[in-house]
């Protein structure tokens, strides 16, 4: 009894151990800790829109438009006479949430194809990765584009769209690691003392390939944010009034000749949120595995 | 070899028929009458039914599929727009060497710019050049399209008035769109070209080459990139579609009436058979060009070619 207790025990320790030893790794690791910043100052503002920002996003002051970034509006007003700083500030929920729970989605559902494929092998690896590589054949955006255009406009649709259209690149992820794992001898050992399929998955395998897939799905956040900037920007995603970088983006380059400011602020925005991801996926990276030291 | 490259052309006809299936099945789950959208609101009810047993859209599923793809192979007919009413294919012909321009002289600005930086970077590693070109890669890749794009016109066509803001007719017209879609790719490349080229210098054989007395151009060039290429080549086949993803937002903003603007117009009027043949194009193109930078592989590298059997 006292030994079956002791083994979990320890195993926690070393688990604990290597996650201090990554945060060690990526704490030395100025440009990531940058990025986590970046990340964190996004996180608080989002959480605390309301408090933040200095109007509500949707207020309009009809005798106010177009001003040109003052005191009292930092960012300037849109057509409407509506702050473009608060309405960036809302703008930073829609984007963070698209992001995280698209990618969210993507990797509960690539991740358990590509589980699925690697371990079993076969014809149901087969048949799982050629049906990926045909969504694969389809540029991503372009994919999420027809999933968008199937199912409508709106926060939910953009979200199940983004998160489809990356389901393949976490599969393959997924599987590749499951392949070079799968014939380890602790999963031998695993089968032996009787463990089944599901536990050595989710116990054993899953485990054991997580630092892929925690630095693609950082990165993978970045590309989902772009892409549902981008089909915001295009029309296809969130719409008007709804405070969304894409979509602002989009209302603001009609003026862009003589209001520049409503098309710099809503983009700089999207730039910094995707450069603290991207530095902050790199710096995992690295941080995880050393051996693989910055490779993109 | 050649036996290879028929294998490879024929493994694109499950692909094809997957993307259609995929295409296919997607819309015709988009709520919505096509029958009624043609006829507008204002038509009759059985008007509108006897559109929709016109178009086969009474029939089952399965064999609405069926006759798409079997007008696709036989006839390469993939069906006529709602709106013009023209063939489908005839649409997307007229558009497709815009985008095809669009996105080939991206490729050769990302090429142009991101494997010299790349080389230079890693041959000078550490070097205020090399750190500067990173930093700027780093935001390269974090700018979105739509955005820059908007920038360069901001800049280059409003302010300065050096090049125009929109059309794709002219090399001058070009030059900001191919440039707006090319950016992230330069950055991608040369990131992707320097840990390449940073792997390969550490070799041994290469501190042989420089043992041996050779010109120091010689051996980064001929020896050092060569061997780096591989890598590099993965990068742009990847970017290719990215970039013909991109280009459906490049067109929007420099108003460049390429497949990728059709679709976003047909999917705002709902003109899904136009919808349904432009991801059908871009899916075969990038799978062409998937299967051509497979090829590539074995030219820049014999060892690869003698498994290609």
């Amino acid at each position: 009894m006292n030994d079956a207790n002791a083994k979990p025990a320890a195993a926690r320790r070393g688990r604990k151990g290597r996650v201090l030893e990554v945060w060690r790794r990526l704490k030395r690791n100025r440009l990531a800790m940058a990025g986590l910043a970046i990340l964190a100052v996004l996180f608080l503002t989002a959480l605390l829109a309301d408090l933040v920002a200095p109007f509500p996003s949707d207020k309009q002051d009809l005798e106010n438009t177009f001003s040109f970034p003052s005191r009292a509006h930092l960012f300037g007003t849109d057509e409407f006479g509506r702050d473009i700083l608060s309405r960036v500030i809302h703008g930073s929920r829609i984007s963070l949430s698209v992001g995280f729970l698209a990618v969210g989605f993507s990797v509960v559902i690539g991740g358990a194809i590509g589980a699925v494929a690697g371990f079993y092998g076969k014809r149901i690896d087969n048949v799982l990765m050629r049906f990926m590589d045909v969504l694969m054949s389809i540029p991503q955006i372009l994919l999420a584009i027809s999933i968008v255009a199937a199912l409508g406009p709106g926060l939910w649709n953009l979200m199940i769209a983004v998160g489809i259209s990356s389901i393949p690149g976490y599969a393959r992820i997924v599987r590749a690691s499951v392949l070079s794992i799968k014939d380890r001898e602790y999963i031998e050992a695993a089968r032996a003392a009787g463990s089944g399929d599901a536990r050595i998955i989710f116990r054993h395998i899953v485990p054991n390939c997580l630092a892929p897939i925690i630095v693609q799905s950082t990165l993978g956040v970045a590309t989902a944010i772009l892409t549902a900037a981008g089909l915001s920007f295009i029309g296809l995603g969130i719409q008007p009034p709804t405070p969304e970088w894409g979509a602002m983006l989009s209302g603001g380059r009609g003026y862009i000749r003589d209001y520049w400011y409503m098309t710099l602020f809503p983009g700089l925005a999207i730039v910094f949120t995707i450069l603290g991801l991207n530095v902050l996926g790199d710096g995992l990276r690295d941080a995880l595995d050393p051996r693989l030291k910055s490779s993109r | 070899m050649i036996k290879y490259v028929f294998r490879r052309v024929l493994l694109l006809i499950p692909v094809i028929l997957g993307v259609t299936f995929i295409v296919f099945t997607m819309l015709a789950l988009t709520p919505g009458d096509p029958a009624r959208l043609v006829l507008g609101e204002s038509a009759t009810d059985e008007a509108v039914a006897g559109l929709r047993s016109q178009m086969g859209l009474d029939r089952p599923f399965l064999t609405r599929y069926a006759d798409y793809l079997g007008d696709l192979v036989l006839r390469g007919d993939i069906g006529k727009s709602y709106v013009t009413k023209r063939p489908v294919a005839k649409e997307i012909l007229s558009c497709l060497p815009s985008t095809l321009k669009l996105a080939l002289s991206s490729m050769l600005v990302a090429m142009a710019i991101g494997i010299p930086i790349g080389i230079v970077s890693a041959v000078k590693q550490y070097s205020l050049f090399d750190s500067a070109t990173m930093v700027f890669a780093l935001v390269g890749i974090s700018m979105p399209v739509f955005w820059f794009g908007l920038l360069l016109i901001l800049l280059f066509a409003v302010r300065l008035r050096w090049l125009p803001a929109s059309g794709y007719s002219s090399l001058r017209q070009m030059i900001l769109p191919a440039i707006a879609l090319g950016a992230q790719s330069v950055s991608v490349l040369a990131r992707m070209t320097r840990s390449s080229m940073l792997e390969v210098v550490r070799q041994d054989y290469i501190a042989t080459i420089r043992a041996k007395g050779q010109r120091e151009l010689v051996v980064i060039l001929d020896h050092g990139l060569r061997n780096a290429l591989i890598p590099i080549i993965t990068v742009l086949g990847l970017q290719f579609g990215g970039l013909l993803g991109g280009a459906v937002l490049t067109e929007s903003i420099f108003s460049i009436p390429g497949v990728g603007r059709l679709l976003v117009d047909s999917i705002k009027m709902r003109d899904y058979p136009v919808v349904q043949g432009g991801v059908l194009f871009i899916a075969i193109a990038f799978s062409l060009v998937n299967l051509a930078v497979d090829l590539l592989y074995a030219y820049v590298d014999p060892r690869i070619k003698s498994q290609y059997k």
